[in-house]
């Protein structure tokens, strides 16, 4: 029997409801996978009895007709989740169990999946390599002293190891399609207001949104139609009707305009970026698409602007984390003051801190006008740049990543150089609109590289279908060796 | 009413000192449910009973607006005759407090949801006009109870999130008489309007004081000081006093008055330093990115607008016009809704003018006796109509209404029955009376013989006679008539 795991989530479906597998086998599958791959660290808490208990009631009365018939998922570590622990990779939250369920993996139950554990990532998501949890960082299936991407680094490494049908991640500013890039799978960052943000672990809240990471764009379109829609518990949610992605995915994008921008080209980018941009490029002219030099002239502000907002809209956010009613508190300190700063300073890790600091700084008045207000101006002007591009485009391409996998603590010491990576992504974020990174290609070293799709707000569909062309067109396929099992 | 001159002014050996106070007041909205949740907002549940996830802060929690607050404030805007914002903006004030789950309140700061506005004051030298600068809304913090332990603090989180109305005057205020007026005011505005139940004891309605000196004539503000959280009006006063006494006594012995926060301290009567200025916290204010920008439609502003009750000026003015009261009177019973309803419900029913003076004079007295709102009144507003009507139609006199009015309050009966029962309708027979004068001047004809001689002071001798005779029952004017007629002939 061919192993089931290493198969796409829309294969799986199709097997589950012919009933070639059951929901049983299915999950002791992925549980056998995860006992065997402790290495990459890629779990915080599995919940294997509850997931079999889930399985057992799927297959004795079956619903087929769920767009997730009986599949299990795991599940970054920033979404709470009902009587499951929620550490939001943080020593601050490691005794906290919620009595709530997110709103987005509530849908996903709703469909028909059930939880199989929940998955390691920076601390507070704040991190491009999963190396600031306080869990241990996670090790890329692609090579043993490989970063998986951050900040769902334990979702890309598991998925990547077949350790989770699919999954779910959360992308303030590139969080789930830097580490897809890193590790040759699919990742999609929403439309802002998409995805519920009520019950995720909230880092900046103008900028965070939930996304699916899978192995094809097909599943990327079954996920995302799974766990989106408008939620009245979120503000900023988007009251629209629930669109069909998977059954109204194409891979005709013959005619459609496709922007080229030219800031994208950075400095010291490696060839194979370029190299993989330009089969890009190719297999979309190939396809009928036409490519359109655009300039989108304040991408260079993007990444200090993001500098600016994330961690203001942080150091509030991450203000509810004192001791006094759940989550971890110092058993030192002697008053009030005291207590705050022990628990705090044992609580939140290095990047945290650095990141709550920063905000602070940029909100205290005095710098508000000079970091704050200009950010804020600067990112109506990078939001603008996309709007006026896509009056005359469809979609805009360019490289996930400045560079594949990079080592296990090579930037852990250069904060600046780690918030580079984010480079190509961050814009996105600011704007609000969508995007999604697919594998295309690999470097010498045979690392994995993703092309990115950005796309008008809403145009979810569009960027998927010019995904799935380029998917079925750029013959990547993710070769990993199972050198951990 | 004669006017009186204003003179409210602290004298120092140096000059006269105008004192100069502005009021934040924070009111608690009328709602079921609290700003941002759908925690209920009752008073004096359980400690930590009205408490749902999004006012303890918990992880990944969403605050989503409270529509019905926001109409409250609205409203309120209305009824302050103030400029509705069409656009306005949540932001996070930010610091760390046991009682505030969020590390940061959710207030409004740049953007308020109302603008500018005034209330009118009736003082004893004309009416004055103090200026509303704005009205946002803002989450309530929890509390921190630090006696219940001897080591620890006790946090009760009921009141957090529960919507308030911060309201801020213009420094139009210069004494603590307006004080007391300009709070009566807005409590009884917010009150008609159903937005604020206004009860100081339950800390629905709470004020920071800013209080400056300047020598009589300064254009230029003194620095001020601003007493915080003070909850009666009396306080309020004390504390304003207090600390404007204070102020000059700095000037006057030539020190700087330090920009500081200030608390009242009750027991001592005397307002201490919290923090200056160096102090003052860094709230770093910045849009709440949870919440979206408060767009209100014209449509919706107008139609609250339209449906907004009767405010005490406009009352006023009516009572004035339709019941014949002066504006002393008028003034009085529109200060309360429950007071003008109570009002307008006998004088519906008898002597307008009448009603008025025996409300304001018996029924007032015996309210404030045992301490009673007037909806807790134990004579319903029917049964003294009928006692006004009593008086009027001259059933009953003045002195008997008095004892009619104390047998109501104890009884809670009609007034007819007790009259009835006890036999104390007025005897208004001319026959009867006529009868009764008669036999009096015949028994005292020496009397009588006197006052046609001259000593006209016994006509009051005959009156009293008349009264004992009668139990006090005659009719005094008809009695007077009867008398002088008889004695003539």
């Amino acid at each position: 029997m061919t192993d089931i795991t290493n198969q796409s989530l829309n294969e799986i479906i199709k097997k589950v409801k012919t009933k070639k597998i059951s929901s049983t086998d299915l999950t002791k599958a992925y549980i056998k996978n995860i006992e065997s791959a402790k290495k990459l660290n890629a779990f915080v808490t599995t919940t294997f009895d509850q997931a079999l208990d889930k399985a057992k009631q799927f297959d004795n009365k079956p619903n087929f007709d769920q767009l997730l018939p009986g599949i299990p998922l795991a599940v970054k570590d920033l979404f709470c989740t009902e009587n499951i622990k929620t550490t939001a990779g943080s020593n601050i939250l490691n005794n906290f169990i919620p009595s709530y369920e997110s709103t987005v993996t509530k849908n996903l139950w709703n469909n028909g999946s059930f939880l199989l554990g929940k998955l390691n990532c920076d601390e507070f998501a704040m991190g491009s390599s999963n190396e600031t949890s306080h869990y241990g960082n996670v090790i890329n299936p692609v090579g043993d002293q490989l970063v998986p991407g951050g900040s769902s680094g334990g979702s890309s490494s598991a998925l990547a190891a077949d350790l989770t049908p699919a999954t779910i991640g959360t992308d303030t500013g590139g969080s789930i399609r830097q580490p897809a890039s890193f590790t040759g799978t699919v990742g999609l960052k929403p439309t802002y207001g998409l995805c519920s943000r009520w019950g995720i672990v909230a880092f900046a809240s103008s900028l965070d949104q939930a996304g699916p990471m899978t192995k094809t764009i097909k599943d990327c379109a079954i996920m995302l139609e799974s766990m989106s829609g408008f939620d009245e518990k979120d503000s900023t949610s988007i009251n629209k009707k629930k669109e069909q992605y998977s059954k109204n995915l194409k891979d005709n994008i013959k005619g459609l305009k496709i922007g080229i921008p030219k800031e994208y080209r950075v400095d010291n980018m490696p060839k194979e970026i370029d190299e993989l941009w330009e089969k890009g490029k190719k297999i979309l002219k190939n396809l009928g698409a036409k490519l359109i030099d655009i300039s989108l002239p304040h991408t260079k502000y993007a990444l200090p602007t993001y500098y600016i907002v994330a961690p203001a809209e942080a150091s509030s956010n991450l203000a509810r984390y004192d001791g006094v009613r759940y989550g971890y508190r110092s058993k030192q300190g002697k008053d009030l003051i005291e207590m705050y700063e022990k628990t705090r300073s044992e609580g939140f890790g290095d990047e945290v801190k650095r990141r709550i600091l920063i905000g602070t700084y940029v909100l205290s008045s005095g710098y508000y006008d000079a970091y704050y207000l200009k950010a804020q101006k600067v990112r109506q002007l990078i939001k603008k740049d996309f709007d006026d591009s896509f009056t005359k485009i469809d979609a805009i391409l360019t490289p996930s990543t400045p560079s594949s996998a990079f080592k296990i603590g090579e930037k852990t010491n250069d904060p600046v150089s780690m918030y580079l990576n984010d480079i190509f992504t961050v814009p996105v974020n600011l704007a609000g609109i969508p995007a999604l990174s697919l594998p295309a290609g690999v470097d010498k070293q045979g690392y994995p590289l993703g092309l990115q799709l950005i796309g008008k707000a809403l145009d979810e569909q569009k960027i998927l279908n010019i995904g799935h062309a380029i998917e079925k067109n750029c013959g990547f396929k993710n070769e990993i060796k199972k050198w951990w099992a | 009413m004669s006017k009186e001159k204003f003179d409210y002014f602290i004298m120092g050996d140096k000059g006269k000192y105008e004192v100069v106070i502005g009021l934040e007041v924070h009111a608690q909205v009328l709602s079921k449910s609290k700003l941002f949740s759908g925690s209920p907002t009752k008073f004096g549940a359980a400690p930590n009973n009205q408490v749902s996830l999004i006012d303890s802060a918990f992880p990944g929690m969403l605050p989503v607006i409270n529509e019905e607050c926001i109409k409250q404030a609205v409203r309120t805007g209305l009824g302050l005759n103030a400029k509705i914002n069409n656009y306005s903006v949540f932001d996070r004030k930010n610091y760390f407090y046991a009682d505030l789950p969020q590390g940061y309140q959710i207030s409004q700061y740049k953007n308020p949801i109302v603008g500018e506005g005034k209330i009118l004051l009736d003082m004893p030298y004309g009416s004055k006009e103090i200026g509303i600068e704005r009205l946002h809304l803002e989450q309530d913090a929890g509390k921190s109870i630090h006696d219940m332990d001897p080591s620890n603090t006790y946090v009760d989180l009921n009141r957090s999130g529960i919507a308030l109305m911060e309201i801020v005057s213009k420094p139009d205020l210069r004494s603590p008489e307006e004080v007391n007026a300009y709070i009566k005011k807005l409590r009884s505005i917010m009150r008609y309007l159903g937005t604020c139940d206004g009860n100081m004891q339950e800390g629905s309605l709470r004020a920071d004081v800013n209080v400056s000196v300047r020598k009589e004539g300064d254009k230029k503000f003194g620095t001020r000081c601003e007493i915080k959280n003070v909850n009666s009006i009396k306080f309020m006063q004390m504390a304003i006093e207090y600390e404007a006494a204070r102020q000059v006594e700095l000037i006057e012995n030539g020190k700087e008055i330090d920009q500081e926060t200030r608390l009242f301290d009750t027991k001592k009567n005397e307002t201490r330093s919290m923090r200056s200025k160096e102090d003052a916290h860094d709230y770093r204010y910045f849009p709440d990115p949870d919440l979206l920008p408060l767009k209100l439609e014209q449509k919706l502003i107008e139609d609250l607008k339209n449906s907004l009750p009767e405010l005490p000026d406009k009352k006023k003015e009516r009572f004035i016009k339709e019941y014949g009261l002066n504006a002393y009177e008028a003034n009085v019973l529109v200060s309360e809704k429950e007071i003008s309803d109570y009002y307008e419900e006998v004088a519906k029913l008898s002597d307008k003018k009448l009603a008025a003076t025996w409300m304001m004079g018996d029924l007032f007295a015996m309210l404030n006796d045992k301490g009673l709102d007037i909806s807790k009144s134990p004579i319903s507003a029917k049964h003294f109509a009928e006692l006004v009507q009593s008086i009027k139609s001259g059933e009953i006199s003045g002195r008997i209404a008095k004892e009619v009015f104390e047998i109501m309050v104890e009884s809670g009966d009609n007034p007819k029955k007790i009259i009835e029962s006890k036999g104390m309708k007025q005897q208004s027979d001319p026959k009867e009376l006529e009868k009764m004068i008669n036999e009096i001047l015949s028994k005292n004809k020496d009397k009588v013989d006197q006052y046609k001689a001259g000593k006209e002071k016994l006509f009051g001798f005959f009156v009293g006679q008349v009264m004992k005779l009668s139990g006090g029952k005659a009719n005094p004017q008809l009695t007077n008539e009867i008398l002088k007629k008889l004695l003539k002939g």
